[in-house]
């Protein structure tokens, strides 16, 4: 009679290495990866996008991390090295130890990412369009309003509008560092969406509404614009390239482009904060 | 030949054929470049001549579709082409004959002439920097080059209007003329901002969403 071989305590070894797995993969995230995570540091909102996406990519560690450990795990440790002897393990259904880990993990982890994820969007609205009644509004913006800037696009261009300038209109979008920007985002024609990549802003451009999302500038540092809706032909060209500027240097920029813009100034219209399409002449 | 060869025999044949056609598709979609127009030398930069139409030549696949054209200066030979070559580094001297009348600006602030030499333009020989938004036309746009200059629209009671291109001078037109640099080499595209695609959703579909009309490229050499 052969001597009975007494099996190791597979889960154990499972959960030691899952640990070991999940801390050092969790580290490289927070430490190494994480930092470099898009959009960058160029806005209070992008870095809490950073902060945020460091958080998501950490808690998904161990997950990812406990699926993996135990598929390698069994592939090695659970592999029939006796082809012709084929033995099911034992089987777990009606274990109701594990289905309450497995509810209680999930359970928590979901509603953690809930809480987490509203409590940050309602801390500064992250960048996001909110409508035009935004409910998360920066806490500075009650201290000190905020610059108002409208962005409005039209087929295939952003153009950018700033009413405390007297609404000059400029052809490209240039903002004082380390201020609170409220965007008025709005469309002439169809809808775009107005993606200010390093500044960690994305607001859909409807025609007829006045979506507002907000960012808090940091230093200076140039900015990538581009539409993230596809509107057109054209929708692939419309990108352009924007400006954070020191303030004395936004100063000097805004009051040359109230004198660059003199000559349409009489032309544009009271500034509103929705458009719709017109003229029509030609619409069919 | 038993029939299961002349079975492989056809898939082959079949196979072939399917393989050839599709060759033929990619090649023919590979080298239908459309049609470009160059600017010609002059002493002091290149000279690009343009005309816009209400409505294109009646054999054109889209004739009653508004649209550029390449303008021959010397024997006024309209070409129906919207790539235009120019070289890099250069004043470009654009002269606009436009046939077409006013379907007004969506965005009044693009009524102002944009990066070109001096600021100004000259509309019927007359300097201008800003048109009424409302009697645009067109414009002339090369957003990447941050170009921009409105085309000011013959007036709707106009006498003498051309229906289909190519139009003789003889017919009512505006002409604007101004001049740019190019910047470094590369494919820049140009388009209009004015609602004018008649019929046509907010007058922007069709020939506003078509390379060939009232846009194209700018292939700078």
């Amino acid at each position: 009679m052969a001597p009975e071989v007494k099996e190791p305590n597979h889960f154990l070894r499972i959960v030691v290495w899952w640990l070991v797995v999940s801390v050092i993969g969790t580290a490289l995230v927070v430490f190494v990866l994480g930092p470099g995570l898009p959009p960058g540091n160029g806005s209070v909102e992008a870095s809490g996008q950073v902060a945020d996406n460091t958080v998501l990519m950490a808690i998904s560690v161990p997950v990812a991390a406990a699926v993996l450990v135990y598929l390698v795990y069994a592939l090695i440790v659970f592999r029939e090295r006796e082809p012709d002897v084929i033995v099911d393990g034992p089987p777990i259904r009606g274990n109701a130890s594990i289905q309450l880990w497995w509810l209680v993990a999930t359970t928590v982890i979901v509603l953690f990412l809930a809480g987490y994820g509203s409590i940050r969007l309602l801390a500064d609205g992250s960048g996001g369009g909110q409508g035009p009644s935004p409910i998360a509004t920066p806490a500075a913006s009650k201290a000190d309003p905020p610059l108002q800037v409208q962005v409005i696009g039209q087929q295939w261009s952003f153009t950018y509008r700033y009413p405390s300038y007297g609404g000059v209109e400029t052809q490209h979008l240039e903002l004082p560092a380390n201020t609170l920007v409220e965007l008025h985002v709005t469309s002439l024609d169809v809808i775009h969406s107005f993606w200010a990549y390093q500044l960690g802003v994305k607001a859909d451009a409807n025609p007829g509404v006045d979506n507002i999302a907000y960012v808090t500038t940091k230093g200076p540092l140039q900015f990538n614009i581009r539409c993230a809706e596809l509107c057109g032909v054209w929708h692939g060209y419309m990108f352009d390239t924007g400006r954070v500027v020191d303030k004395s240097a936004f100063a000097s920029w805004i009051h040359g482009e109230q004198a660059h813009a003199a000559p349409v100034a009489k032309s544009l219209p009271p500034y509103s904060k929705t458009y719709f399409p017109d003229p029509q002449r030609r619409g069919g | 030949m038993s029939a299961s060869g002349k079975r492989i025999t056809g898939i082959v044949i079949a196979a072939a054929i399917v393989c050839v056609a599709i060759a033929l598709y990619v090649a023919l979609y590979l080298t239908n470049v459309p049609g470009s127009a160059a600017a010609t030398n002059t002493s002091s930069g290149v000279n690009l001549y343009l005309g816009t139409v209400a409505a294109s030549e009646v054999t054109d696949p889209h004739p009653s579709w508004v649209s550029y054209y390449a303008v021959d200066a010397n024997d006024q030979n309209w070409r129906h082409v919207t790539t235009f070559v120019l070289p890099a580094n250069t004043l470009v001297h654009v002269t606009i004959y436009n046939f077409d009348g006013q379907s007004g600006l969506r965005n009044p602030f693009i009524s102002q002439a944009q990066g070109i030499t001096g600021g100004s333009f000259m509309l019927n020989g007359k300097p201008t920097k800003a048109i009424d938004p409302d009697a645009a036309s067109h414009i002339f746009a090369i957003p990447q080059m941050g170009v921009s200059v409105p085309i000011y629209g013959i007036s709707d009671d106009a006498k003498n209007p051309c229906d289909n291109a190519p139009c003789p001078l003889s017919n009512d037109h505006s002409t604007s003329t101004f001049t740019f640099r190019t910047g470094a080499k590369g494919l820049y595209r140009w388009q209009c901002f004015v609602p004018c695609a008649a019929g046509f959703i907010h007058g922007f579909g069709g020939p506003m969403q078509t390379v060939g009309y009232m846009d194209g490229f700018i292939k700078v050499v």
